[in-house]
């Protein structure tokens, strides 16, 4: 009964959660400079211009190298962290894990002024590729970490025993019982950080440097040129068929992940 | 797999000898200097509440913890330093610890891995223990898709492929339902008896113990209250925590006059002066106030037509309560010159009828059944 | 021997593991953040610090209207998308918990959190395409008719930003009010209407109180990264919509003077950790009991 109009709301909830994504592909494929109704006419030449803006090319060559290395490290640092919460017991645990997480809350424009501060004024580092991915792991990591525990959590204590006591070492429980059974979250995990990376504006700005751009970056300087628009909404089309596309894989890992492990699915990501 | 074997007339090889063994975290002492030993070939329980130190010695003799003083000794060994993994014991965990990720063979044949023989060999041993606990033609299912009857049965074949001296069970029941608990537990003794390997369960279930157990050790705050056979442990227990732990007991203040070398000689309130022997003073006898135990089957109520008992004395009381089970008849007794009321049950019988509450009625008791309290 | 025992404890096999997490934060953030603080007591000079300790910047971030008057906007802007994001999130939560199979909750959560994790920039873009002068919704109305002028109310303002920023945090204010409902013992809604309350008061007395730790972490999960927002500002807010991370951002990269904006990010971070502990501080029997 009232259900009903809960589920009429939940649905104008999405369509204005959509509305951004779904206009997207509408004007990337709508043959006109400027970007409102009506429609001009059909055309796909803004998606062939991307493949000519050389810059467009170089940055992402830039986010992918970050975003690579950011999964990498960022889900290094989760494993660790999940599997020191989830199996150990010591003090200050609630206090380090706080402090590890605080990324989760704290704005962006903050760690990119730290990172900032100390790197060029304190280290004398010159900013570059290597900077910005110190920073994506930063923020990243958190996220990571909120993946692996659970992953790690729907893991019974006992088995790591079972093994044990069946003559293996730690190391080869480790490889045989623990890896396989953690396997999807690391695998989800690795997605979430690489999408967290690509997606990153405003510590990027901050921390790549002359001559390091990344998407974002690249994507924001051409927001200037009213002309570039359209050509930035094919690419934001590409990029958000990409997202959708990693997402749905880091979903199916995470559900399978819990569903090997003999747990169940208590929501999403986060 | 080794033929059976009578407890009885097997010899008491010790396979497990504890020395002052001792676990301790910080200040809290989990256990404190326990000695005993386990002999080759028993059913062997730790009986305890929740928190008397049972999981924690088993998890010693396992090897999951480290002691924290005294030796520990598996078949003459000091296993001082030899990790589990090491260890000439395998382990039934209370979750099973069923790997889910693997088949049931897979799971079985775990322990095999670091096995010299050949495939053909393991998969012939993995049979064979499939075939032991009931589940032949289950071995290439996925472990997920397991009962909880049968999880128990992969945890006990995977176990047992390994041949351990000792085989260690952390509650392995306590998560199946009623029916299959009971039907578990036979199949657990029969099992033991067939593989003729020491069992050591570890159990809060006093009729679980008693029913698979051929010695129980029962346990509280870390200490062994006592370790008997399930007879003795039931009818001679050394503790009024002991009697009370183990099934019903009923207790009567009672007075030691004098205590002889073969008899002892009590005052019990309402029922008189009378004379034990001196195997029924389990925890030893001291003349002054005590108390008495008996259990409730071992009263019986005198209907009309019952011969006059010629051992058993008799005493006059009144029927406070009656609680029907349908084999079984409880009553509760206000004995003529006892404070509180004792319960007796009766087997029902045809014929007999079920008395009402307020009904006055006779009672018959033997002094042999009495058991002295310190 | 004795010094196995502390490496293998517990506690020092835990420690172990959690190291070289722990210790990259407190190089990359802790230190770092440290170091801000430092920054903010130094005398400027253009992109370098003059290491000599001085107040005057926190004097001109304390004192100077325009700071003052930037931080307030933050807040109230912060305040507002909290409040429009957390009260539109709450019926969705609430749906999701209790009108939906659970068999189909991941699916929901999942269409919920797609739009969160695709390119924030393009997005924010998008609203300014939606909401502009030539925009979406004034072209759509004008072509059907409804207005003759395109309305300029909203983009450029404060407006825009609050619906941009609703818009990308939405996720984060659903979920934790989604686990807080999902925690939720079903049978205490019966026993709440067996005791003879009616649907709307079952949930007044013990739906709402109950899912209020989530309500209270999605209001600071929503609210202190909004305050610090610069994206959406600089792209939808025009010049009345400009908020204290644009004030950052032109201290430390146009003027290139670092301890100016640290001044401002510690006081701004200052701020915001008050207000979060005022509004935990309120909130406190909602959260008691509660891990």
């Amino acid at each position: 009964m009232k259900g009903r109009g809960f589920r009429i709301y939940a649905i104008a909830y999405l369509v204005f959660l959509y509305a951004p994504i779904v206009l997207l592909p509408i004007f990337a494929f709508n043959n006109s400079t400027i970007i409102s109704f009506p429609l001009v006419g059909f055309t796909t030449k803004w998606f062939a211009a991307l493949s000519d803006d050389t810059s467009l090319l170089l940055a992402v060559r830039h986010s992918l190298i970050v975003a690579v290395s950011v999964s990498i490290l960022a889900t290094t640092f989760g494993v660790f962290a999940a599997r020191a919460t989830t199996r150990y017991d010591f003090p200050a645990k609630g206090g380090i894990m706080g402090l590890i997480m605080l990324p989760l809350v704290l704005p962006d424009i903050i760690i990119a002024v730290a990172l900032l501060g100390a790197f060029t004024n304190i280290l004398g580092v010159s900013l570059n590729l290597f900077t910005v991915i110190l920073g994506h792991t930063l923020i990243a990591t958190p996220f990571t970490i909120a993946i692996l525990n659970a992953a790690f959590q729907s893991l019974d204590r006992s088995l790591e025993e079972a093994a044990y006591d069946l003559g293996e070492t730690k190391f080869s429980t480790f490889r045989l019982i623990i890896l396989p059974l953690v396997a999807p979250g690391i695998i989800s995990s690795m997605l979430i950080a690489f999408t967290i990376s690509l997606d990153e504006y405003i510590i990027a700005a901050f921390l790549s440097g002359a001559g390091s751009a990344t998407l974002p970056v690249y994507i924001f300087s051409q927001f200037r040129f009213p002309q570039r628009v359209p050509i930035i909404m094919a690419l934001g089309t590409i990029l958000v068929c990409l997202s959708v596309l990693l997402l749905t894989v880091a979903e199916y890992f995470r559900r399978r992940g819990i569903a090997k492990a003999g747990g169940k699915d208590t929501g999403g990501f986060l | 797999m080794t033929e059976s074997q009578d407890p009885a007339t097997r010899p008491a090889r010790p396979i497990i000898e504890l020395r002052d063994v001792e676990k301790y975290y910080g200040d809290y002492y989990a256990l404190r200097k326990i000695s005993t030993t386990i002999r080759q070939g028993e059913f062997f329980s730790l009986l305890g509440p929740s928190g008397c130190g049972k999981t924690t010695l088993l998890r010693c003799i396992a090897g999951f913890e480290e002691l924290s003083g005294g030796a520990l000794l598996i078949d003459g060994r000091d296993m001082n330093g030899v990790p589990a993994n090491n260890r000439p014991t395998n382990m039934v965990f209370q979750s099973y610890a069923i790997f889910p990720h693997l088949t049931v063979e897979e799971n079985v044949g775990f322990g095999l891995r670091r096995d010299p023989g050949t495939k053909a060999e393991k998969a012939a041993r993995v049979a064979e223990a499939l075939e032991m606990v009931g589940l032949k033609g289950y071995g290439k299912r996925a472990a997920h898709a397991l009962s909880g009857g049968q999880r128990q049965r992969v945890a006990l074949a995977r176990a047992l492929i390994l041949k351990p001296k000792v085989l260690l069970l952390d509650e392995p029941l306590s998560a199946l339902d009623k029916k299959m608990r009971e039907q578990m537990q036979s199949e657990l003794r029969k099992l033991q008896r067939q593989v003729g390997i020491t069992f050591i369960l570890v159990t809060h279930d006093q009729e679980e113990a008693l029913i698979m157990s051929d010695r129980i050790a029962v346990m509280f705050d870390g200490e062994i209250a006592q370790l008997d056979s399930p007879e003795r442990l039931y009818r001679r227990p050394v503790s009024r925590k002991v009697a009370e732990f183990i099934g019903i007991m009923n207790f009567l203040p009672a007075t030691v006059v004098e205590v002889g070398a073969e008899q002892v000689a009590l005052d019990v309130g309402g029922l008189g002066r009378l004379s034990i022997t001196a195997e029924q003073c389990p925890g030893g006898a001291r003349t002054g106030t005590a108390s008495v135990g008996f259990r409730p089957e071992t009263m019986t109520l005198l209907f009309e037509g019952d011969p006059e008992p010629t051992r058993a004395r008799v005493a006059e009381g009144k029927v406070t309560e009656v609680v029907y089970y349908g084999d079984m008849t409880y009553y509760e007794v206000l004995l003529d010159g006892v404070e509180k009321p004792i319960q007796i049950s009766m087997r029902n019988v045809v014929g007999r009828p079920v008395l009402q509450r307020g009904q006055r009625t006779r009672v018959a008791w033997d002094p042999a059944a009495l058991v002295l309290f310190g | 021997m004795k010094q196995r025992k502390i490496l293998g404890s517990e506690a020092g096999n835990g420690y172990l593991m959690l190291s070289p997490t722990a210790i990259y934060s407190i190089a990359l953030m802790a230190a770092p953040l440290i170091a801000v603080l430092v920054f903010s007591f130094m005398t400027p000079g253009y992109l370098k610090i003059i290491w000599k300790f001085t107040l005057s910047n926190y004097t001109t971030v304390l004192g100077d209207p325009i700071y003052a008057a930037l931080m307030e906007r933050s807040l109230v802007m912060a305040a507002a998308v909290t409040a429009a994001t957390v009260l539109s999130a709450f019926p969705i939560a609430y749906f999701i918990s209790f009108h939906v199979s659970p068999e189909r909750k991941s699916l929901w959560l999942f269409l919920i959190t797609i739009p969160f994790w695709t390119s924030y920039l393009i997005r924010v873009f998008l609203w300014k395409v939606i909401l502009g002068y030539n925009g979406v919704i004034n072209s759509a109305f004008e072509a059907i008719g409804l207005i003759k002028q395109p309305m300029t109310f909203l983009l450029y303002n404060a407006n825009s930003v609050v619906i941009t920023l609703a818009h990308s945090y939405a996720p984060f204010a659903i979920l934790p009010i989604f686990v807080a409902l999902e925690k939720i013992d079903r049978s205490l809604l019966e026993a709440g209407q067996d005791l003879g309350e009616s649907q709307i008061m079952t949930f007044l007395r013990v739906t709402l109180p109950l899912a209020m730790s989530g309500v209270v972490a999605s209001v600071l999960i929503v609210f202190i990264p909004t305050v610090g927002d610069y994206v959406t500002p600089t792209l939808v807010g025009g010049s009345s919509g400009q908020m204290i991370a644009n004030i950052i951002q032109l201290q430390y990269f146009k003027l290139g003077n670092y301890p100016m904006g640290s001044a401002v990010s510690i006081t701004a971070m200052g701020i915001v950790t008050v207000l979060a502990l005022i509004f935990l501080f309120l909130n406190r029997r909602f959260l008691r009991g509660q891990k």
